[in-house]
């Protein structure tokens, strides 16, 4: 009884979005408050009842209700209580529900934070986050549903895939969304301002903390994937350029150039049609995400069955949502160049080139996703198109970024210094030329890690030398505001980032060996000492466990147990073993028994020495830091409400003058 | 014109999209196409599931045509084709060989006395070492072995009676024809 119950809340909520969707939107054409006043009461029940049906999902996973198809899908009675949570948004059906529950938490608190806007604008934002919902709801409810029955009941279920069951794996699906679905609210924004006839400063003032938590979660997401992945395949890699990593990597090289664009028309009111159209990118890259992963479109490691009524149906809603907000661009953007004009040398013409590199990066990296389509669409036969197109292209176009980083602070708006520029050439110059000439003794002359060496300490030394600057200039209290907090710490976690990948990818050493019980292994200074195989077990796997005990100049360090676990349902995954350091990451995998018959005896191992690895990790956290840090800039809130009211008219008027 | 073209870059990117649909559509994009198809199938000696101690050798089953069908007892799926294999397994004129992978036997057996056992023929790969040469990458799949031992037709994931009707059965029909 309780899943039809789950059912019929969603249908409710279904309801309360279409009105949520179209009355407000009615309202603020026709002029009518009591339409638009529907707004927030609709969000709220909506919001009331999927929580409801969310919950009821949950409830099921815990007690074991088999009955439900989905459950018995993706749990058994051996799960641990925390795995059959994650379990909730382990496939299609449930994920998607998590997504629409998210984008409710986002609705909710706009709905809350929104009161001080104008009215007809507010009704607009929550309008268009009501149509979303609308989409989203439509297709759980007709392609998708997860609260169908499964009769007769059976006695047991199937299994969780043991590659989610890793705790990496359970928080990434739901922070990865709620960065997704949090480029809604700047994508509203953007729809009700074309629709309203123009984008305020003070709006885009206001929509910059909600772009940039959505972009910090997005960050923690893909930082969470990239550590899952390096622990949990087996391969020691970090970043795969898989379709689904890339569908959420397009809407973060886009969300970090909406959250420069942004700064630019807030400050200077210019840019605001290239404002408006990367936030419909943003949220469009954070839809073909969903569409890619869940249409079948791509074939890739996560996209699993697929249904093509849920390819067509995902296909029109995103033609509907991102083919109609382009229109809505093309009629009714901006037409007048606004803002305040400035010159080649200003913090405009930094702030444009790395939009620039971002938005083209965004572009390259959708391009190799789809190429195995295009290759089939033009009859080309099966391409696949790898980390070595990724791989050359991506860092090329972020050369430019990383040269011009540490200017960008030091550059005023409108009309820069250029004096002042060369100050910090010369100094982060000479400090990335110093570690860089070190470094070579250090790193045998692998000119990749000497140019890490060199891009970390150049972007670091500009960071730096900018907080030294202000610390020196500005008075006590006034130094550090938290959105310029916040800019240190992310670009500071470029350059931590951009060391990280460099030197973990030319020093790393790996090896495939085969190992005897007590034979050693000497790789990157450690020895690793193989002591055999014996078998451990866990609540739902038994699994051969090895013993590896690592050494460095006879001194112990570590015992490692890498795994090869068999789940109840006879799946086999590699649980590898990582010894993990400031500096150096030791990594062990169990390859396969060189007998099958003898486990006790020699096994294939993968053994990995990778110096800086968790930098890359490391570097994403501060930029996922630097985010959140300038969200809470109290300059975004509003406080001058009554005196920015303006309506559209007036609006016009300006940027027609400006 | 310049404002156009962000939506005329989209609408191009939908008929990509429309066309990959339709060409998943027409195509099944788990036809991972096998490099064994029509190539002799890998030798192999594996015990028989209920006399573990008698083997059976690619070459014992050489002479007659085979379905080689991959199962297994945790294998959620083989529990949906299983019914199909019982039904028309007797209709297909070719042998029916079972292949246990990766399976505990006392679970296979167990899982064979609950469901009906329409093989005429059981053997066991528990290591999964076999299925490996075989390019077997899940439960369930099905190979067509001719005579002479080469592989005809492989099908991946349960077989459905649509897929027996349109894939399975003609393939068996070339088979018959070549060999009177």
């Amino acid at each position: 009884m309780t899943p039809e119950l789950g059912q019929l809340a969603l249908i409710l909520a279904l309801l309360l979005a279409l009105a949520q969707g179209i009355l407000p939107m009615l309202g603020a054409w026709r002029g009518n408050r009591a339409l638009m006043a529907v707004a927030r009461p609709a969000a709220a029940g909506q919001a009331v009842f999927v929580a409801l049906a969310f919950g009821i999902l949950v409830w099921a996973f815990v007690h074991f209700d088999f009955s439900v198809q989905y459950v018995a899908d993706n749990s058994n009675l051996a799960l641990p209580w925390y795995y059959r949570i994650a379990a909730v948004w382990g496939a299609h059906e449930g994920s998607l529900l998590l997504w629409i529950f998210i984008l409710n938490v986002w609705t909710v608190a706009l709905a809350a934070f929104s009161q001080k806007l104008p009215e007809v604008f507010a009704a607009r934002v929550l309008a268009v986050m009501g149509l979303i919902a609308v989409g989203f709801l439509a297709f759980i409810i007709f392609t998708s549903n997860p609260f169908g029955r499964l009769l007769p009941m059976p006695g047991d279920g199937a299994d969780l895939n043991p590659v989610l069951q890793d705790p990496g794996m359970t928080f990434h699906p739901p922070v990865l969304y709620t960065g997704y679905v949090g480029f809604s609210v700047a994508f509203a924004f953007s729809i009700a301002a074309l629709l309203g006839g123009g984008l305020e400063q003070a709006w885009v003032r206001w929509a910059r903390p909600w772009t940039n938590i959505a972009w910090a979660f997005l960050t923690l997401g893909i930082v969470a994937g990239s550590w899952w992945a390096y622990a949990e395949l087996g391969w020691g890699g970090w970043w795969f350029w898989d379709p689904v990593e890339n569908a959420s990597f397009m809407p973060w090289l886009v969300g970090a150039a909406l959250i420069h664009a942004q700064a630019i028309t807030e400050k200077r009111g210019g840019l605001r049609a290239w404002t408006i159209l990367l936030s419909i990118f943003a949220f469009s890259l954070s839809l073909l995400g969903t569409f890619l992963v869940r249409s079948g479109v791509l074939t890739s490691v996560h996209a699993f069955a697929s249904d093509p009524r849920r390819g067509i149906f995902i296909l029109i809603f995103l033609t509907i949502v991102v083919g109609g907000s382009l229109l809505l661009y093309a009629l009714r953007a901006p037409k007048v160049a606004s803002g305040k004009p400035f010159k080649l040398v200003s913090r405009e013409s930094a702030l444009l080139i790395g939009n620039l590199m971002f938005a083209v990066a965004a572009a390259m990296v959708l391009l190799g996703t789809l190429f195995p389509l295009i290759g089939d669409a033009l009859n080309l036969g099966r391409i696949s198109v790898g980390p070595p197109y990724f791989g050359f292209l991506f860092p090329l176009l972020m050369l430019p970024v990383v040269l011009l980083l540490p200017f960008g602070p030091f550059l005023r708006w409108g009309k820069g210094d250029a004096s002042a520029l060369k100050q910090v050439l010369l100094r982060a110059g000479i400090a990335a030329a110093a570690c860089a000439i070190v470094a070579v003794f250090f790193v045998d002359g692998q000119l990749k890690a000497i140019a890490g060496v060199a891009a970390a300490v150049w972007i670091i030394a500009g960071v730096l030398l900018y907080a030294y600057k202000r610390w020196r200039e500005m008075p006590r209290g006034r130094r550090y505001p938290a959105e310029m907090a916040g800019m240190l710490l992310a670009h500071l976690g470029v350059g931590v980032f951009v060391a990280g990948v460099l030197l973990s990818e030319s020093l790393s050493v790996t090896s495939d060996v085969r190992m005897a019980p007590g034979q050693t292994e000497h790789i990157g200074g450690y020895d690793f000492r193989f002591d055999g195989v014996h078998r451990a077990s866990g609540a739902n796997w038994r699994a051969d466990q090895g013993v590896i005990t690592v050494t460095r100049d006879g001194r112990q360090l570590t015992v490692m147990h890498p795994q090869k676990r068999t789940y109840l349902r006879g799946q086999v995954q590699t649980e590898s073993a990582v010894d993990a350091g400031i500096f150096r990451d030791l990594y062990v995998a169990l390859g396969e028994p060189m007998d099958a018959n003898k486990v006790e005896d020699a096994w294939s191992l993968r053994l990995y020495y990778k110096p800086f690895i968790r930098w890359i990790w490391g570097g994403g956290l501060l930029m996922m830091l630097g985010g959140f840090v300038c969200a809470a800039d109290k300059r975004f809130r509003i406080k001058r409400a009554a005196t920015e009211v303006v309506t559209a008219e007036s609006l016009q008027v300006q940027e027609t003058h400006a | 014109m310049n404002r156009l073209l962000p939506f005329i870059g989209f609408m191009l990117l939908v008929a990509l999209f429309g066309f990959g649909i339709w060409w998943n559509s027409r195509h099944d994009p788990n036809a991972i196409p096998t490099p064994l198809l029509n190539k002799p199938a890998p030798a192999f000696v594996l015990p028989k599931l209920y006399e573990p101690t008698q083997t059976v050798s690619k070459a014992d089953l050489l002479g007659k045509p085979y379905l080689l069908n991959v199962f297994a007892s945790w294998c959620v799926e083989c529990g949906a084709e299983h019914p199909m294999l019982e039904a028309e397994g007797p209709t297909l004129g070719v042998q029916l060989v079972g292949y246990n992978y990766k399976d505990a036997p006392a679970d296979a057996k167990r899982w064979l006395a609950e469901h009906g056992d329409p093989y005429n023929l059981l053997i066991a790969d528990e290591p999964g070492n076999t299925a490996i040469d075989f390019g077997v990458y899940g439960a369930p799949e099905s190979f067509l072995i001719d005579g002479k031992g080469v592989i005809r037709y492989k099908h991946i994931g349960p077989l459905t009676p649509d897929v027996v009707a349109s894939e399975l059965k003609p393939a068996i029909a070339a088979l018959q024809q070549e060999t009177p």
